[in-house]
């Protein structure tokens, strides 16, 4: 009986040299059939990559991969990416500052200042609505917490970076202007442009 | 006066051809080796290199990685040997390129009242030669493995001239029996031979005596040394990526790449060699100098000019479908060690290569063409 603690390519071992056979041992014959087996896959994936380009049989795929700045694969519904506020329909923040998320953030990255809504049936707006995503953990605890649903993580958005710790601080305007993804995970909103990064900005009217 | 211009113009057709087809072919198999192995590991391979958005497969990856070759810090180190150092890689490539100048790939072209041999160099020992510079190839292995001044380097160097002596040997005994069954070391000799039918008194004209046919041990061996002596894997102790990076491991930039286009070239050269020596060279079953005569009586009567056409495109074929296979032999074999190897070449293909030419000798002896 085989010790439990036996490596392996010990004479035990099946595929030791010595219990190798005579045409194993022989090698060529091993190697023609190596060779046969990625020659046919060779040739299998030239055919599925050849029906692709040229004869535009878009089900057929000789490789598995995907392109990923140019392709995403398709996201789970699930997916925790990045956060955004929900709108009330006057366009305010459906959050009433109650400062759930805030206390359940295991990365102390969310910052909320209150303040009054002009409505009186509502209690409390925020003022000010930070999440640092440098610091982000992506727990999803924030969405779970809030009574009002108001936070979401379903935008689809992955790809946000910035060339600095406080570019990543992402404010409350930003946040509320995000919409839901599309199906499939497909962002439906352009990816937030982080504070710090200078980029042209096309002006409708003159200022 | 003229005429002295022209044959010398004539007589440059086929260098130039010999070398535009080498280095465009030593250039081209980096990106084959790149989308091949992809295609065998269901990946895409190289793909993003553009110009003005044009991909075309990613054959533009070759020129890309020359652009940057060429403009990398060229490196070396503070001891190195300086003049050794800059040579050895050029060293390299030059005997991988001279190799292919008498491996014939086409019978005759004649123009203009001339006949002009479809071979660079019209030489009576071309098989010699053709080994000759293979193995001073290795020179420029041992150089940059000792200018270097690094011991992975030099040992390195070492491995290169043991495999090349083990490949060369087992190289030069199959060849022998080659030579024995046509009579000749001149490879154009030999691809002629090729297109004769094989012992006639048995098969009739049906079957072309092609080396493979007549010498199948021999091209076993040959294949088997052939990929030995292109340092490629699975015989890449030379370069030997995972233990010592190997005789190029102080090259940086074009130098560097000359060395990677040289184990290119070399499997350029291996190709063209076993396909004139083993699979007709430039023959095409059934096609004579005046077209095809095929067994069963049918001929059809072709120009000069497309016959040659059509045996320098087979010769192609032949070479660029050689190549594939030692391609997927690189890509599906894992390395030897260097035990193994030497193992292999001195206990394996170097007896049984002389076997072969015992029995390739009493094989002729009975067949009374000895």
């Amino acid at each position: 009986m085989p010790s439990p603690y036996q490596s392996s390519n010990t004479p035990a071992d099946p595929r030791h040299s010595s219990r190798l056979g005579l045409a194993q041992r022989f090698y060529l014959l091993e190697v023609l059939s190596g060779l046969k087996l990625t020659g046919l896959r060779f040739f299998a994936n030239m055919a599925r990559h050849t029906l692709h380009t040229v004869f535009r049989v878009k089900s057929a795929h000789g490789a598995v991969t995907i392109q990923y700045p140019d392709e995403r694969r398709p996201y789970s519904p699930r997916l925790r990416s990045l956060h955004r506020l929900v709108r009330r329909d006057d366009g305010s923040p459906r959050c009433v500052a109650c400062m759930m998320c805030e206390t359940v953030c295991p990365a102390h990255c969310i910052y909320i200042v209150a303040t009054e809504h002009p409505n009186p049936e509502i209690e409390k707006v925020p003022e000010r609505f930070d999440i640092d995503l440098g610091k982000c953990v992506f727990c999803g605890y924030c969405v779970e917490a809030c009574p009002e649903d108001a936070i979401r993580m379903d935008t689809g958005i992955l790809e946000f970076s910035s060339f600095s710790r406080g570019g990543m601080i992402y404010t409350k305007e930003t946040l509320l202007a995000l919409e839901p993804a599309g199906p499939h995970g497909v962002p439906t909103s352009p990816v937030p442009i982080p504070a710090d990064r200078t980029m042209p900005v096309i002006r409708s009217t003159p200022s | 006066m003229s005429n002295l211009a022209l044959d010398l113009l004539l007589q440059a057709i086929p260098v130039a051809f010999t070398l535009f087809v080498v280095l465009n072919f030593g250039g081209i198999l980096t990106w084959v080796e790149r989308k091949q192995s992809a295609i065998m590991q269901d990946r895409l391979g190289a793909n993003r290199a553009s110009i003005f958005g044009i991909r075309v497969l990613g054959l533009l990856h070759p020129l890309a990685d020359a652009i940057k070759m060429l403009t990398k810090e060229d490196f070396m180190p503070a001891r190195a040997d300086r003049l050794m150092f800059k040579v050895a890689p050029f060293v390299s490539v030059f005997f991988a390129l001279a190799a292919f100048a008498s491996i014939p790939f086409g019978d005759t072209l004649k123009i203009a009242g001339r006949e002009i041999q479809l071979q660079a160099v019209t030489l009576n020992v071309g098989i010699l030669y053709v080994l000759a510079m293979l193995s001073l190839g290795v020179y420029g292995l041992m150089m940059a493995g000792w200018a270097s001044a690094n011991n992975y380097a030099l040992l390195g160097g070492q491995r290169a001239a043991a495999l090349m002596i083990t490949a060369e040997v087992a190289i030069g005994a199959s060849i022998m029996g080659v030579v024995m069954v046509y009579g000749s070391l001149n490879m154009q000799d030999i691809a002629r031979a090729q297109g004769l039918p094989l012992l006639p008194q048995y098969f009739g004209p049906w079957i072309p005596a092609w080396g493979i046919l007549t010498q199948p041990l021999a091209f076993v061996l040959f294949l088997t040394a052939g990929i030995a002596a292109t340092k490629r894997i699975p015989f890449d102790m030379p370069e030997g990526e995972s233990e010592i990076i190997g005789y190029f491991v102080e090259y940086s930039g074009m130098k560097f790449g000359m060395f990677a286009m040289a184990d290119f070239l070399e499997t350029v050269v291996i190709a063209g060699m076993t396909t004139a020596l083993f699979l007709g060279g430039w023959q095409v079953p059934y096609l004579g100098s005046s077209g095809f005569s095929f067994p069963w009586g049918m001929e059809v009567p072709l120009p000069d000019l497309l016959v040659t056409g059509i045996q320098v495109i087979a010769f192609l074929t032949k070479v660029v479908a050689l190549i594939w296979f030692l391609m997927l032999i690189r890509w599906t074999l894992p390395r030897f060690r260097y035990d193994q190897a030497m193992r292999l070449g001195w206990l394996g293909l170097f007896p049984l290569s002389i076997l072969n030419i015992v029995i390739t000798g009493l094989v002729l002896l009975l067949l009374g063409k000895a």
